[in-house]
């Protein structure tokens, strides 16, 4: 079967700069395939290459078989882009944006205005219709930006950076959408700095960093591949930290530290042993620690094993996952923090 | 909140053909469809660029109109046909404005990514802003009656130097349209594009006649394209057509419209 995006060496310059540094992708359709990456890795310049919004400077790209530099005009017929900002017209309603795109991939404008209704109450957004969108919050915005890129259902969606910027709320809303879209039989590319996301939508994954992949596979074959478990724990005393850390390079050597925040300190430990070994030198050196969970590795971990540097984080540091970005900060790392425990086990 | 609706089986998800892509003409009327809806929406859009118009027709008229033609009912019969051509000038910037907003906000990414005509975008802008353009005329010919303008040619005349007019406005907003894709910020469109226009419909005979200018300035006066479309406007409105004039501006903007719009749809193509 013919994949759904190939990419061969695929390259695209600005100037100087190699926003693609020749990407090779291989993606099965009918699956969520996750583009992780930090900012600057390369995820959008590839979306929009592959899209067609971009010429590839060299290498080749194929989307559901089709070159995207040869027919862009057949693969847009096939693909739908849901950009990184909710690209819809702020003065219009809801309704009036949907009965656009509608009209534009060639409805008739009854046909148009049935579509439009349809849609937003599947995005359960008609008690909104009628509303200019600049007056929407931020998950109904991308909801509606969703919508838009789904009036003909494509073969296969583009969405850069979903969920950027908005609460757990509506990024759960979002989250289940992508599941319900891509049970459609709809394959699904999308790009996130949040590793969480990845972790639980994306079947398989690309981690790509300066244009260039730097593993691929399922998220247990990436946590694999860094080997060893994992050892997390919280400092009672975040005045402690510097200690703490010298501590578990005399017991476990230098490599064994992974990033963290100040409250926190992520070990790897090849086993059991060691763990225990540690945490009985801890409580030795009079280290007290609140909580602590031995597991595989996090995608956190895998990333920093991958890139050297720990995973984009905006504002204050939330503990060992996904950080966020945008308004609501705060609320965010709060949850984030939940989260990461789940992501842990 | 549920979106249970989305459910796989569901009929708004469910895979359906594509309709043919929709026609050139049909993606144009569309793109004008939404340009009138944000006229409907956001009104002062248009409230901005008539207010202008009206304060100068009112203060011209009034201010100056004594001074510079006897009596102010002289001097509208000279101004109006000068003052529509400025206002239709100064809206043109906001097709630049509106482009560049679009491009700002990731629009035209969507646009570009449909199975469509691509010039389409721009040109529904261009159609939407047709329908601005006759308000605000309307707007300002309506205040010219009742402050006593009287067209020798009648209706006629007027629409005549309307379609003139519009003509022109229409090459010129090419120009502003490539600007919105060289700078960063519809405010900046706005400014660039003023610096331009300002000096072009002042130094013109829009306000004044060209006999009582010093002679240095005089020569530039008469070369500028602002004067060429006034003395065509009035020609046409006072029924004493200027065929060299008309011919000058339908002239010029098909050389602005044959130079700017390929440059404008290669910028448009070009990746940003």
């Amino acid at each position: 079967m013919t994949q759904a995006i190939e990419t061969v060496g695929l390259v695209k310059a600005f100037g100087q700069t190699r926003a693609l540094d020749e990407l090779n992708l291989s993606i099965r359709g009918g699956s969520v395939y996750g583009l992780l990456g930090p900012n600057g890795a390369g995820k959008t310049t590839a979306i929009r290459v592959l899209s067609t919004l971009l010429k590839p400077t060299s290498g080749r790209a194929l989307v559901l078989g089709l070159d995207v530099a040869a027919e862009p005009d057949a693969v847009r017929r096939r693909v739908s882009l849901t950009g990184q900002y909710a690209s819809v017209d702020e003065d219009l309603t809801g309704h009036e944006n949907l009965v656009l795109i509608s009209r534009l991939l060639g409805m008739s404008w009854g046909e148009a205005r049935q579509r439009a209704t349809e849609l937003l109450a599947a995005f359960a957004l008609s008690d909104a219709a009628g509303r200019q969108v600049r007056t929407y919050s931020g998950g109904m915005r991308r909801r509606i930006d969703i919508a838009a890129s789904l009036v003909t259902r494509p073969e296969l969606l583009f969405l850069d950076e979903p969920t950027t910027g908005l609460d757990p709320r509506s990024r759960n809303q979002v989250w289940d959408l992508v599941r319900q879209i891509a049970a459609t039989g709809t394959t699904v590319l999308l790009t996130t700095q949040y590793l969480e996301e990845a972790d639980r939508l994306a079947e398989r994954m690309a981690v790509i960093d300066h244009g260039k992949v730097i593993a691929e596979g399922t998220s247990r074959e990436l946590k694999a591949s860094i080997g060893g478990n994992a050892l997390r724990f919280q400092l009672a005393s975040p005045a402690q930290h510097a200690e703490a850390e010298a501590l578990v390079r005399r017991v476990l050597g230098d490599d064994a530290l992974a990033p963290s925040d100040p409250s926190a300190i992520s070990v790897k430990v090849a086993d059991a042993a060691g763990a225990a070994e540690l945490l009985g030198a801890l409580a030795q050196a009079n280290i007290p620690i609140e909580n602590f969970s031995l597991g595989a590795p996090s995608l956190d971990d895998v990333f920093f094993a991958l890139t050297g540097k720990p995973p984009e984080k905006e504002g204050a540091p939330a503990a060992g996952a996904l950080a966020a970005s945008g308004a609501g900060a705060a609320s965010r790392a709060a949850a984030s923090k939940g989260a990461a425990n789940e992501v842990a086990s | 909140m549920s979106l249970d609706a989305l459910s796989p089986s569901n009929e708004p998800l469910a895979l359906r053909p594509r309709p043919e892509p929709t026609s050139a003409l049909a993606a144009v009327v569309t793109l004008g469809w939404r340009a009138m809806l944000k006229i409907k929406h956001v009104p002062f859009q248009l409230f901005d660029v008539t207010i202008t118009p009206i304060m100068f027709t009112l203060l011209f008229t009034y201010m100056f109109g004594g001074a510079l033609a006897g009596s102010p009912e002289v001097y509208i019969q000279f101004l109006l046909p000068g003052i529509l051509v400025q206002t239709i000038l100064f809206i043109t910037v906001y097709t630049g404005v509106g482009v560049c907003t679009d491009i700002q906000k990731g629009l035209f990414d969507r646009f570009k990514s449909l199975p469509m005509w691509q010039p389409a975008p721009i040109l529904g802008a261009l159609a939407g802003d047709l329908f601005r353009y006759s308000v605000a005329s309307m707007i300002i010919i309506v205040l010219g009656l009742i402050l006593g303008f009287r067209p020798a040619a009648g209706i006629v005349g007027v629409l005549l130097a309307f379609g003139l007019v519009l003509v022109f406005s229409f090459a010129i907003s090419w120009i502003w349209i490539i600007f919105s894709m060289k700078v960063k910020t519809p405010e900046s469109v706005m400014t660039t594009s003023f610096v331009f226009l300002m000096p072009l419909t002042f130094a013109s005979n829009i306000f004044v006649e060209i006999s009582t200018m010093p002679s240095w300035i005089q020569a530039a006066v008469r070369h500028n394209p602002v004067t060429h479309l006034t003395n065509a406007s009035r020609g046409l409105m006072h029924g004493t057509p200027v065929t060299a004039d008309i011919l000058w501006v339908l002239v010029a903007a098909g050389v602005i419209v044959g130079v700017c719009a390929p440059v404008a749809m290669r910028m448009y193509h070009r990746e940003r």
